[in-house]
């Protein structure tokens, strides 16, 4: 069963079309990744999708429910981290996560929540003395506390040294034992490649590329073979380089050459990220 | 019920725990009522100087915690991301006001019953005879200036600035209303400015029910002021105030 379902999603601010026309699902249990550079549409698909923002066309499910009417029934099945916010500094973590367990109808055990997410030596020092790092894990904390059947995280490692990176990861994997649909935004590709099932890249309010993270890989069979020839360079991509790069060589060796500077290389993940989130605009006129 | 008490709770380990504003909110008009009661003795237009001190300072104690404590937190909090934040839990957003409406008034009653102690014990203040309707006349005007509080906040656009305008509109009010004093020898322009404030009604209430041992209907013009402005803040509050910050 489909825990989100977007079809056709359209937001506009004013003249500027944020989302033009989206479509995607995510499964039970999934955790899907939303890709993109800063301005993409990312926010504010998620924002849809939560409920704080109204669509201008499309059709949006979320566990059967349509945010936009934002009914009380649907707050309680869901759990949000949004990209910034503050907490109440004077609070320790436990309180702070009890105050968010008493919303709930059947909250998860706020000391198994401070296990979670690693704060259970912290559950007493003030909000104001924790790190970054561990104030975002207190947010994670508060998005889980009501046992949510989906999480939404918006960008949840921004601004985080490496060390951090690594243990929010860890917390983010944790929630797919838990059985969590999840879905995530970030603008790190490395991100989205480790945590998620399935990824969407998002170009200006399209979605250009979609499916499991491999695809932004595999969807580029081509290698690239390289060398120089009479000081010239010379590049030949093909999807056969075992033969092509046979040839190649037995030709020179017939001709007694040496082919220089010869490389093989096939497209890094960035490099096709790149290329997905940068092409010309042009050519992106067909699709309907 | 159940729901509006965790709030509650919440909303008041809150405010104590955060001991700037609690000293501010809490402290500030019991500070000022010791000061001022140490200054003037005597009477006040035919009443003791502590009864009428007293008086002023319950009006400016409802302004402060109602109106000066629900504007600043619920901008503070709007723009830190908070309000928004808990626009995504179940909890339902009038019951959120209402919980903040009623710490309010929990604060202010506790406030009020010091003042009395603090009059009685060191200026000699009596206590009230119309306990009931000096109950009411506390709730009427938490709900007033939580509805002005409200709209305030609805209008105010950033955390660092809402400070300074929400003491900008209270310490005027409040020298204008006759906190601080009586008003009867102040310019007329100045006089007319304080009869549009609902502080100004709300002491007239106090008044008429702690000095002049009247009902709570005695006042029924105040009544009628206070009325309008709470649903005019109630108006410009629905029509403008919003969950999400205003400062990206």
């Amino acid at each position: 069963m489909s825990a989100i379902r977007v079809e056709e999603l359209r937001k506009r601010y004013g003249e500027e079309e944020a989302l033009r026309g989206i479509s995607f699902e995510i499964e039970e249990g999934e955790v899907f990744g939303l890709l993109g550079p800063n301005g993409a549409g990312k926010t504010t698909t998620v924002e849809i999708l939560e409920g704080y923002r109204p669509r201008d066309g499309g059709r949006v499910e979320v566990l059967g429910f349509d945010p936009q009417r934002s009914e009380r029934s649907f707050r309680e099945r869901i759990g949000v981290v949004l990209q910034t916010s503050e907490l109440w500094s004077s609070l320790t973590p436990l309180e702070t996560l009890r105050m968010f367990a008493g919303y709930y109808p059947r909250p998860r055990a706020v000391d198994g929540v401070l296990d979670l997410v690693g704060l259970n030596d912290k559950r007493d020092a003030r909000v104001r003395t924790l790190s970054g790092g561990q104030k975002r894990r207190l947010d994670l904390g508060i998005a889980l506390v009501g046992d949510p059947q989906l999480v939404f995280l918006d960008e949840p490692t921004t601004g985080f040294d490496p060390a951090a990176r690594r243990t929010a990861w860890e917390m983010i994997r944790s929630l797919r034992s838990l059985g969590k649909t999840v879905l995530l935004t970030t603008h790190y590709l490395d991100e989205a490649q480790q945590l998620s099932d399935r990824v969407a890249v998002l170009r200006q309010g399209r979605i250009v590329t979609i499916g499991a993270p491999s695809v932004l890989t595999g969807g580029s069979v081509e290698a690239e073979i390289r060398y120089r020839r009479n000081g010239e360079q010379v590049v030949q991509r093909t999807t056969e380089p075992t033969r092509v790069l046979h040839e190649l060589t037995a030709a020179a060796l017939a001709r007694g050459e040496e082919l220089e500077g010869l490389e093989v290389r096939r497209p890094s993940l960035e490099d096709v990220y790149l290329s997905l989130v940068e092409e010309p605009e042009a050519e992106t006129g067909a699709e309907s | 019920m159940k729901l509006f008490l965790h709030q509650l709770r919440c909303e008041q380990l809150l405010f104590w725990r955060s001991r700037e504003a609690a000293f501010f909110v809490f402290g500030f008009p019991l500070l000022l009522f010791v000061l001022l009661g140490s200054v003037y003795s005597g009477k006040i237009n035919g009443y003791p100087a502590a009864n009428v001190l007293l008086v002023g300072m319950i009006g400016y104690g409802a302004a402060n915690t109602a109106f000066a404590g629900t504007a600043i937190t619920l901008v503070n909090r709007r723009e830190y991301g908070i309000l928004k934040r808990i626009r995504a839990t179940p909890l339902p957003a009038s019951l959120y006001l209402l919980s903040s409406l009623v710490s309010s008034l929990l604060v202010f009653a506790l406030e009020t019953v010091l003042l009395f102690a603090v009059g009685r014990i060191f200026f000699g203040a009596h206590l009230p005879g119309h306990v009931a309707s000096l109950v009411v006349a506390v709730l009427i005007g938490t709900t007033v200036f939580a509805a002005v509080g409200l709209a305030a906040a609805a209008l105010i656009r950033s955390a660092e600035g809402s400070s300074a305008v929400v003491n900008f509109i209270l310490l005027p009010m409040a020298f204008l209303s006759g906190s601080f004093g009586p008003t009867r020898h102040y310019p007329g322009f100045l006089r007319a400015i304080g009869d549009a404030l609902p502080l100004k009604y709300f002491i007239d209430l106090v008044k008429a029910i702690y000095l002049g041992g009247h009902g709570l209907l005695a006042r029924p013009g105040a009544l009628g002021v206070m009325a309008a402005w709470t649903a005019g803040g109630i108006v410009v509050a629905l029509r403008r105030f919003g969950w999400e910050p205003r400062e990206r």
